[in-house]
């Protein structure tokens, strides 16, 4: 038996400039932006042009850091810079082929359903059923 | 976020007399909650500096400095004296904020919460905007200066709004 022991370090998400977060709070809860610049250990400056957050500072604590980043992201970029690094790393595909966005994307549609609607789902779970028995 | 103090430029004079009809004029850059207590402040520092007060002088004009770029992370410098329970102390801090209004917002809070200092007790001297790195000082901002900052958030209690909890919280973040 060996006595070597080998410690590999958790995988955090860091907070870096070029980090996507998902905003948790306030008018643009439920957004998506990009780490500009960080302010100190609680707050970093963020900005999504793409999406529609104005360029603010914001507490980290109101954030929730993705798995996705931009590389070589130049700290500070101005907002122009952010749109074409953004559309460039094609970061909406790669987020909307997360599991995550794909929970909130069904959340969403399960939330706006009308009572008919949940009646038709209820009506098709019913035959789903019925059809796995049948196998 | 909105900011609970605002930089005010105050001017003001000491009455005009007949033998003074354009007295000189003395201006000060304060933060303040609102424009009363800006002119308060105002008259409190000029009697120290100047035999003026607010029976014998006037205001001339008070303005609101507007920041315009609040979309850039500054380094600031705040230069300071503060009256602590036994005595008088100068102080040099230095905040790391979107606006000048903000860093000295901070600066209260920061010495409310280690020397117990109120807003009373507190004068600023001078906030300056640190434009080169070398001149920042204080290793408590100079570390946020560092190429390629990145650190973890390790463990944080993510908040849920269900009053049960079907599985014990996580922290793992």
């Amino acid at each position: 038996m060996s006595t070597e022991t080998s410690v590999t370090a958790s995988k955090w998400r860091l907070v870096e400039a070029g980090r996507i977060v998902y905003i948790n709070k306030g008018k643009f809860t439920g957004k998506l932006a990009v780490i500009v610049e960080i302010i100190d250990q609680k707050r970093v400056l963020i900005d999504g042009p793409s999406t529609g957050v104005a360029r603010q500072a914001f507490s980290l604590t109101n954030l929730v850091l993705t798995p996705l980043t931009i590389a070589k992201f130049p700290r500070g970029a101005k907002s122009s810079v952010i749109a074409k690094k953004y559309a460039s790393a094609e970061i909406e595909n790669k987020w909307a082929a997360t599991s995550w966005a794909k929970k909130i994307a069904q959340r969403n549609v399960r939330a706006s359903l009308s009572d008919f609607d949940r009646f038709k789902v209820s009506v098709l779970k019913k035959e789903r059923k019925l059809a796995a028995k049948k196998l | 976020m909105v900011a609970r103090l605002t930089e005010y430029e105050v001017i003001g004079r000491r009455l005009p007399t007949e033998n003074v009809p354009e007295p000189k004029m003395y201006r000060m850059t304060i933060f303040a909650p609102n424009t009363v207590v800006a002119k308060s402040r105002y008259w409190y520092f000029l009697q120290k500096l100047h035999k003026v007060k607010k029976a014998s002088g006037e205001i001339v004009s008070v303005k609101i400095v507007k920041e315009n770029n609040a979309t850039s992370v500054k380094n600031f410098g705040i230069w300071i004296r503060y009256d602590s329970r036994s005595g008088t102390h100068n102080m040099y801090k230095e905040y790391r904020d979107v606006t000048r209004t903000h860093a000295v917002e901070s600066l209260y809070s920061d010495l409310a919460a280690r020397h117990r200092a109120r807003f009373r007790s507190i004068h600023i001297l001078k906030v300056v905007e640190l434009e080169k790195t070398e001149d920042v000082k204080r290793q408590y901002v100079k570390q946020f200066l560092s190429k390629n900052l990145a650190f973890p958030l390790p463990h944080r209690v993510q908040k849920s709004k269900n009053v049960f909890s079907y599985k014990p919280v996580s922290t793992f973040y």
